[in-house]
């Protein structure tokens, strides 16, 4: 199957400094992957130059197959852009603001279907200016999808966000992959790309420093993982293979190792032997947070 | 999808924002008619020795103002607040052809003009006994369209020196309020002294406001075709595009 999206050796310099180093990239039809990074990763100007708002200084670059520097206007019928800061006209109401965008299209979705898909048919007669930040950004979707886009993109959108519009915003992202479309997202949260994207690729100072699932992510990083519990006085000694410190502070007993199965049978049968309670046992992996923090941090080098 | 389509779709959403500025349609619509209202309790409304009235002589210098605002400072204001906003750059990721979306802002303004120019011709009439001359109506429609597609195309290309949105009224009043003063639409000619009349000379709106005085003229029976004026307009709306096609953006400033 030919890929939506296939970046070879993108290069992108403002003056003297290279902003994007040199990138590969790939996303195939149908899949929701995320561009993850800090801000100033090079995020913004490499889907910038995918969405053929920038010209880069070298490499290859294929969006449905056509070149962006010169793809003809026919090209932005088939993709839908969500830009990281966009107002609809404060004037018109959603309807409208839609209606408007389905008529620089020449095969546009019904306007009454998308503003359903978005979740915005209740507030579809509401002038744009009253509408709450969750909702515009779910107008912002609605006039990138009105066109029947087969590849969606969107930059950063959640950025400045409360948790509980988040999580409206990704419902809707989510409901992207039921109409089928491939989708390209950027955001610097971890658990945005975690929760909606099929992969993942961490941009770093302008490089790419990972790809691969969640998953595959966590495995990339070696980290450790914690056990810990509240040991109490009367207890007897644990068994020496276990590398437990203490934190003076809490007094709890940590155990950071790589051979979770193995500390963790030990303890918890030298527990069961000895009837200790292992009050507050936990055992914790690396949240993706740390994995990605300490991707951004050593691939950035800047 | 046929330009024609398409043309009308832009325009007719460009008149629905319009209509909803309470700015816009204030400077458009409401303040030019206040003028003829002004302009007849201050300096009168007496009979000319052709039967014709003075407030014949007022209308012409309002509506070049009507046009202008439809135009020149519409667009400067509200094409910088949407290039600000991200709006511009939203429509240059669709499909619609640019010139589509620049040539419809000019039919706007043009649509707004024509409907200034019947509403004052008419309550003029209706009010202060302004008098009109049917057979100029060809010639008036022609100063008309050279004048809202040159003011817009100078609208367009005054947004590419204005920064920011809050910047816009600012420059775009600071150009056009002392050009109204020195030509022709406030003052009539006769008070204006011949030096600060040469200046004005060099400027479109002077051009306009004389245009438009040919075809209200009462002291002309017949049709005049104001060529001269014409060219000025022509020649300034041919600069604005000049500038707009070079250095118009699309992408907010910052």
């Amino acid at each position: 199957m030919q890929s939506a999206i296939e970046v070879r050796g993108l290069v992108k310099r403002y003056g003297e400094f290279e902003a994007v180093k040199g990138i590969d990239l790939d996303v195939a039809q149908g899949e929701i992957l995320a561009f993850l990074g800090p801000n100033g990763a090079g995020k913004t100007t490499s889907i910038e130059i995918l969405e053929g708002f920038r010209d880069r200084d070298a490499g290859e670059v294929h969006v449905l197959g056509v070149d962006p520097e010169k793809a003809p206007l026919s090209w932005r019928e088939r993709i839908g852009i969500v830009l990281q800061e966009s107002e609809a006209d404060s004037v018109l109401t959603a309807r409208e603001a839609v209606t408007m965008q389905a008529g620089y299209y020449t095969a546009p979705r019904n306007p009454e279907e998308v503003l359903e898909i978005v979740g915005l048919t209740d507030s579809a007669d509401v002038r744009n200016r009253k509408l709450s930040g969750g909702q515009k950004r779910r107008l912002d979707l609605a006039m990138a999808l009105v066109g029947d886009p087969e590849l969606v993109f969107l930059d950063e959108p959640t950025t400045g966000f409360d948790p509980s519009a988040r999580r409206e915003s990704w419902e809707m992202i989510e409901s992207l992959r039921q109409l089928g479309n491939t989708v390209l997202l950027t955001t610097h949260y971890m658990d945005e790309a975690e929760h909606l994207a099929d992969r993942i690729v961490v941009i770093g100072g302008g490089e790419i420093v990972a790809r691969g699932t969640a998953d595959e992510l966590a495995e990339q990083v070696d980290a450790t993982t914690r056990i810990t519990w509240k040991p109490t006085p009367s207890e007897p000694a644990p068994p020496s293979l276990l590398p437990i410190t203490r934190d003076n502070v809490t007094g709890m007993a940590i155990v950071e190792t790589t051979h979770v199965m193995a500390h963790l049978h030990a303890l918890t049968s030298w527990a069961i032997e000895n009837s200790i309670d292992l009050a507050e046992l936990n055992v914790a992996r690396p949240t993706l947070e740390d994995v990605y923090l300490r991707l951004t941090d050593s691939g950035g080098g800047e | 999808m046929s330009m024609f389509k398409r043309l009308s779709h832009q325009v007719s959403y460009d008149l629905m924002v319009f209509r909803r500025n309470p700015a816009a349609t204030f400077f458009t619509l409401i303040l030019p008619l206040i003028f003829l209202f002004i302009f007849t309790s201050i300096f009168g409304n007496e009979t000319l020795n052709n039967g014709a009235k003075v407030a014949t002589l007022y209308v012409p210098g309002i509506l070049s103002l009507a046009l202008i605002s439809a135009t020149t400072v519409n667009l400067a204001i509200t094409m910088v607040g949407r290039r600000e906003r991200g709006m511009l750059k939203r429509v240059r990721g669709t499909p619609i052809p640019p010139w589509v979306f620049v040539v419809s802002q000019g039919i706007a303004g043009f649509v707004l003009s024509v409907l200034m120019t019947i509403i004052i011709t008419f309550i003029g009439w209706l009010v202060f006994e302004v008098s009109f001359n049917w057979e100029t109506i060809p010639a008036l429609l022609i100063s008309l369209i050279i004048g809202a597609a040159c003011f817009s195309a100078m609208g367009l290309g005054l947004t590419s020196i204005i920064p920011s949105e809050d910047a816009a009224p600012a420059v775009t009043n600071a150009i056009m309020l002392p050009l109204y003063f020195i030509s022709d639409v406030f003052i009539p000619a006769e008070q204006i002294p011949d030096s600060i009349g040469t200046v004005a000379n060099i400027f479109p709106i002077k051009h306009q406001a004389r245009a438009l005085q040919d075809h209200y003229n009462p002291f002309i029976d017949g049709v005049t075709w104001p060529w001269e004026h014409w060219l000025v307009i022509l020649a300034w709306g041919a600069f604005g595009l000049l500038v707009t096609l070079k250095s118009f953006r699309w992408t907010p400033q910052r």
